[in-house]
């Protein structure tokens, strides 16, 4: 959680997202501590990628504001808040399919100005997940699913963040899976890394979180303590099934 | 015969070089720059505007000065192609594609009747004829400064592939030309990427206008238009959007239609490259290195 001197990684304060005549995000609020994991959850259309939209700055706000790290990020550039140590593993993976497995791994690297830097922790990323390094010079689109979601992980790694955002890591996995991407993310977070997990796969999500909200139409109607989301009887209807 | 190949690989590597610009500017943001063959008539210009100043070394000229001259072209091209990029299409980004090809055909207007009003209507004849001394080479008269030209065309081309496969800003391009929103939560600049995009592009087809004036010793403000035409041709045969296709187009073009001409006269040679692109495009809708266009995410 944060720390004494009150610390947070992220924090969204009344976020207000139009696109045209919809209002997809209405006043949300959510607060990301250092070193949580905070899970994100809600039906389809509930606003959850543009949540994080929002917060890299490829999605403006029409009101509110996000603060990283004690800093107001609400108007910075999509890189300037990725220099910023936030780093976005976007919905349906977007692993650059005509470049190799390398290639899209380097460019997670994009900002780092060393670049011995960058080769040094993308064998890093090949020793975390050794499949990557078996396929490193072939095109990111040969991939399968899983591999793919590895990929986009391990390309996010590259930029060594400091808050993790992943929208919808399980999307289309089996869960065996499932099981080994949410490990994976366990494990960044134990290495000292904040993580906010966007899912509708609310088990999984709620089993490697520390808290959790839940959003509909575009604001947060439930958060609380990921242990008791998981026994409420509002989150286990609507989205634990029974 | 071997003449005619050399005439050949001399006009296709100046048609390579614009294509090049068409064809990086298509990939990366899916604009057809209708403007990029009046960068090259503003190499043409800016070359012309440079040796006369210079004067006296006309015929003389060594290949350090004519790469002098290419590299002033080249950065003034570079800039105006930045000045295009930031005023005209910036802000239509988004756009409907109609208004952004509107936009171009009126960029080119401007550029054209710009370059009227600053060095009139006459076409100008360009103080250095690449005449020199002709070398024999396999059967061949070649001069001195077209050999370096084409040498310099080759350099360039070359430099090109490696900045594209090779180097950051390389993949950085490639990656927006894939997905530009993905490459923005890489942390990429993706604004000055296009901007420097469009400065290389520019300044390949303003190296190809100094090639140009050299060898058909005559500028005029309208002679973007056609190599406009024949070098989108060119990236179109090669597969639009694709680096060495566009290489490979230009060179094709250039040979067919030094051979075409050759059998048939010169009358035709506009007919032959445009011709030749109907049929291609009906056998190969996707050029010769294209990629099916599903393939985007
Ligand atoms: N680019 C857009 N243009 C118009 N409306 C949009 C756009 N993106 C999202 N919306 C709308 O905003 C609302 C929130 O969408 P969002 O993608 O944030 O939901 P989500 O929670 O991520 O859903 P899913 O689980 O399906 O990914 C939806 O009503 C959606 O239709
Ligand atoms: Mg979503």
């Amino acid at each position: 959680m944060s720390d004494a001197a009150g610390r947070w990684a992220l924090e969204i304060d009344g976020l207000d997202v139009h696109y045209g005549r919809v209002h997809a995000l209405r006043g949300l609020t959510l607060t990301v501590g250092e070193g949580e994991i905070i899970a994100l959850l809600g039906n389809n259309g509930a606003g959850k990628t543009s949540t994080l939209a929002t917060v890299s700055g490829v999605v403006r706000s029409t009101g509110g504001t996000v603060r990283a790290f004690g800093r107001d990020i609400t108007k910075a550039k999509p890189w300037e808040i990725v220099g910023a140590g936030l780093v976005h593993v976007p919905e349906g993976r977007r692993i650059f399919s005509r470049l190799t497995v390398h290639e899209n791994l380097q460019l997670g690297g994009y900002l780092v100005s060393d670049k011995t830097v960058v080769s040094r922790r993308i064998d890093e990323v090949y020793t975390l997940l050794p499949r990557l390094a078996e396929r490193r010079n072939q095109h990111g689109g040969n991939l399968s699913g899983g591999e793919q979601q590895m990929l986009a992980v391990g390309r996010a790694l590259v930029a060594k963040p400091k808050l993790l955002m992943l929208d919808e890591p399980s999307m289309g996995l089996a869960p065996l899976v499932v099981a080994q991407i949410m490990k994976l993310i366990r494990q960044i977070n134990a290495d000292g890394t904040s993580v906010l997990l966007v899912e509708q796969n609310a088990r999984a999500a709620l089993k490697i979180a520390h808290r959790a909200y839940v959003v509909e139409n575009g604001v947060i109607t439930l958060q609380g303590p990921a242990r008791e989301l998981a026994r409420d009887s509002r989150v286990v209807e609507a989205y634990l099934g029974a | 015969m071997t003449q005619l190949l050399w005439n050949g690989l001399f006009v296709g590597s100046f048609y390579a070089l614009v294509a090049l610009g068409y064809t990086m500017v298509y990939g990366i943001i899916r604009l057809l720059n209708f403007a990029h063959g009046d960068l090259y008539m503003l190499g043409a210009f800016v070359g012309f505007g440079v040796l006369s100043v210079a004067g006296g070394l006309a015929t003389g000229l060594g290949f350090v000065a004519l790469l002098i001259v290419m590299v002033i072209a080249m950065l003034v091209t570079g800039t105006a192609g930045l000045v295009l990029e930031r005023v005209a299409y910036r802000p239509l980004r988004g756009a409907p594609r109609l208004s952004v090809l509107i936009t171009a055909v009126g960029a080119s207007f401007a550029l054209e009747y710009g370059m009227r009003l600053a060095a009139g209507p006459n076409p100008e004849v360009y103080p250095v004829r690449l005449a020199g001394d002709p070398v024999n080479l396999l059967g061949a008269r070649i001069t001195v400064q077209q050999a370096s030209l084409i040498l310099i065309a080759i350099l360039l081309m070359a430099g090109l592939q490696w900045l594209v496969m090779g180097t950051e800003t390389g993949r950085a391009m490639r990656a927006i030309s894939q997905d530009p929103t993905a490459a923005l939560y890489m942390g990429i600049n993706v604004d000055a990427v296009i901007a420097r995009t469009f400065f290389i592009g520019s300044a390949l087809a303003g190296a190809a206008g100094v090639m140009a004036g050299g060898y058909y010793g005559k500028i005029d403000f309208l002679m973007g238009f056609i190599i406009g035409l024949k070098a989108f041709t060119a990236a179109v045969i090669g597969g639009i959007g694709n680096i060495k296709g566009a290489m490979l187009g230009g060179l094709a073009l250039g040979l067919l239609e030094s051979f075409g001409t050759a059998w048939v006269g010169g009358q035709w040679r506009d007919v032959f490259a445009f011709g030749f692109l109907i049929v291609f495009l009906t056998l190969r809708p996707t050029g010769i290195l294209g990629e099916r266009v599903t393939e985007r995410v």
